[in-house]
């Protein structure tokens, strides 16, 4: 079964932690990266950019209208995932639990099981 | 000979190529990767240069030699020195059928299940990595890090190369079984993009029960896994339509179904029903095999896989037998009475939210008429499936009854 553990931060509260723990948040996702990657159980992990460089699109009468900034005004965004492949819910929530944001309050950690998916994973 | 006949050739002859390896050298991860690599050479060499006069033979020899470079090339890294290895390219190739034996160190308990189909498709049925890989829709880097951790862990349990026996080897072939049922389901479940792969899966299932029930015929838990996915695999053209909506059973046109698959399959049945013991694979063989017999819907005989439920339910209780049962009962009671046993069911945690228990809830209370109940849990278990096929079914129930 695949997953997408969805990573929702918090810039404002990212801002208030220390260098240390901010590594340690670093050092804590490469070592759950590669325990991912050693079991088999990683497909694909990615972080996005602050979610000031984002633009929302729309159409409107056939005109494309780009807005900078996010689609949401919200103190949360969504930072990154990561896309397992895995034995069952239970397996995915322990393996999310690892994750070094669960932790820390103000930050958002979800998961949820992926109903569709094409394209080509090999990058 | 074709290149799909070739390719048929390799995959029947990769376990035995594999024991033969193995009962020779032990390290069952070196040999399955140079058997890997000797099937690869034989795919690319013998459709251009023909098929050697001893396939086989020709297989343990090439996978011998890479076995061997391959302990040369460890013992040098690790020496520094080249103390030649010693040479062993078997003449002879014995007779014995390993396949059984490589199944259950494939299928080992310490594995988890995605583990164990992966190896078994592999080390077993002969797919390449990017197969499977493709097959269960995951990067091929993720496929081969899981294979190469199944090898070590079974290397690591120091299990031997033999067929286990008395209670373990019962123990043991029930999760031999369990491993082929769930890659039969991987491909028979298939509600995404690349159904054929999948369907591919349910082909592969069928092919390696096949292999365990000529070894062991007179087993009739695997006489009747092999009777399930057939009368299962039979309905395959009736149950989507061609743009990939669901059909449910009641609604198939059943003339698509594949006559031959359910002849093979009901004797299978008969066969195994014929042993001491009853066992949860022939019981449900036995109710796919009584739904085979009903030209039309209305001919099923309900009392008849109520009754095989019932039975079902007492050797292996699990909410699903109940489920299912419930829509036996509901066919020769009415959906009340339906209705009233999955009541019992409201309690059991596993099945809380579950959409088929929504589903089939749906599914009675509209046969009773109540249909803003229906509507309303057809709606819940369309929000709670993780198939996209089955979403749009129960979305179109759901309109279908809407108050």
């Amino acid at each position: 079964m695949q997953f997408l553990i969805s990573l929702h931060i918090n810039p404002a509260v990212l801002d208030a932690l220390t260098d240390e723990e901010k590594a340690a948040i670093g050092d804590g996702h490469a070592a759950f990266i590669a325990a991912l990657k050693e079991s088999g159980e990683l497909i694909t992990t990615q972080a996005l950019v602050d979610p000031s460089q984002a633009a929302v699109v729309s159409v409107r009468n056939g005109q494309p209208v780009v807005t900078d900034g996010p689609f949401l005004e919200s103190k949360e965004y969504l930072g990154g995932f990561y896309l397992l492949d895995c034995e069952n819910k239970e397996r995915a929530i322990e393996l999310a639990l690892r994750i070094p944001d669960t932790a820390i309050e103000g930050l958002g950690v979800e998961v949820r099981q992926v109903m569709f998916a094409d394209g080509q994973l090999e990058a | 000979m074709t290149a799909r006949a070739i390719e048929d050739l390799l995959r029947e002859l990769t376990p035995q190529v594999l024991g033969a390896l193995v009962r020779r050298h032990g390290r069952f991860e070196g040999c399955e990767d140079a058997v890997q690599e000797a099937v690869l050479a034989a795919a690319v060499q013998w459709p251009a240069e023909g098929v050697p006069d001893n396939p086989r033979g020709w297989l343990v020899t090439v996978a011998s030699r890479r076995l061997i470079d391959q302990v040369r090339s460890d013992h040098a890294r690790r020496e520094r020195e080249s103390r030649t290895a010693a040479e062993v390219v078997p003449e002879d190739v014995p007779d014995t059928d390993d396949t059984l034996v490589l199944l259950f160190l494939c299928c080992h308990p310490t594995l988890t299940a995605a583990s164990q189909t992966a190896l078994t498709l592999r080390a077993v049925g002969g797919l390449t990595t990017a197969e499977i890989a493709s097959a269960f829709l995951v990067p091929q880097a993720t496929m081969a890090a899981r294979i190469s951790r199944a090898k070590q862990r079974i290397r690591a349990a120091g299990s031997s190369f033999s067929l286990p026996r008395g209670a373990e080897r019962e123990e043991r072939l029930r999760v031999v079984l369990h491993v082929l049922y769930l890659i039969f389901n991987e491909g028979y479940t298939a509600s995404s993009g690349r159904e054929l792969h999948r369907a591919d899966l349910a082909h592969e299932a069928i092919r390696l029960t096949r292999t365990v029930h000529a070894q062991l015929p007179e087993d009739g838990e695997v006489t009747g896994l092999l009777a399930l996915m057939l009368l299962t695999h039979a309905r395959r053209r009736a149950r989507t339509t061609a743009s990939g909506d669901l059909v449910p059973l009641d609604e198939q046109d059943r003339t698509k179904w594949d006559r031959a698959m359910i002849d093979e399959g009901v004797e299978l049945v008969k066969a195994s029903l014929a042993g001491p013991a009853l066992g949860p694979y022939r019981l449900q063989a036995a109710i796919a095999a009584t739904h085979a017999g009903a030209a039309r819907a209305e001919e099923t005989n309900w009392r008849q896989v109520h009754a095989l439920y019932l039975i079902l339910e007492r050797i292996a209780p699990n909410p699903m037998v109940t489920l299912n049962r419930a829509i036996a009962l509901a066919e020769t009671e009415g959906p009340a009475a339906g209705l009233a046993l999955l009541s019992a069911l409201d309690g059991d945690e596993r099945m809380a939210g579950h959409h088929r228990l929504l589903s089939v809830r749906a599914h009675l209370l509209e046969k009773t008429g109540d249909t803003a109940g229906a509507y309303e849990h057809y709606r819940r278990a369309a929000r709670s499936t993780a198939s996209i096929a089955e979403r749009r079914h129960l979305e179109s129930r759901a309109r279908r009854v809407r108050p």
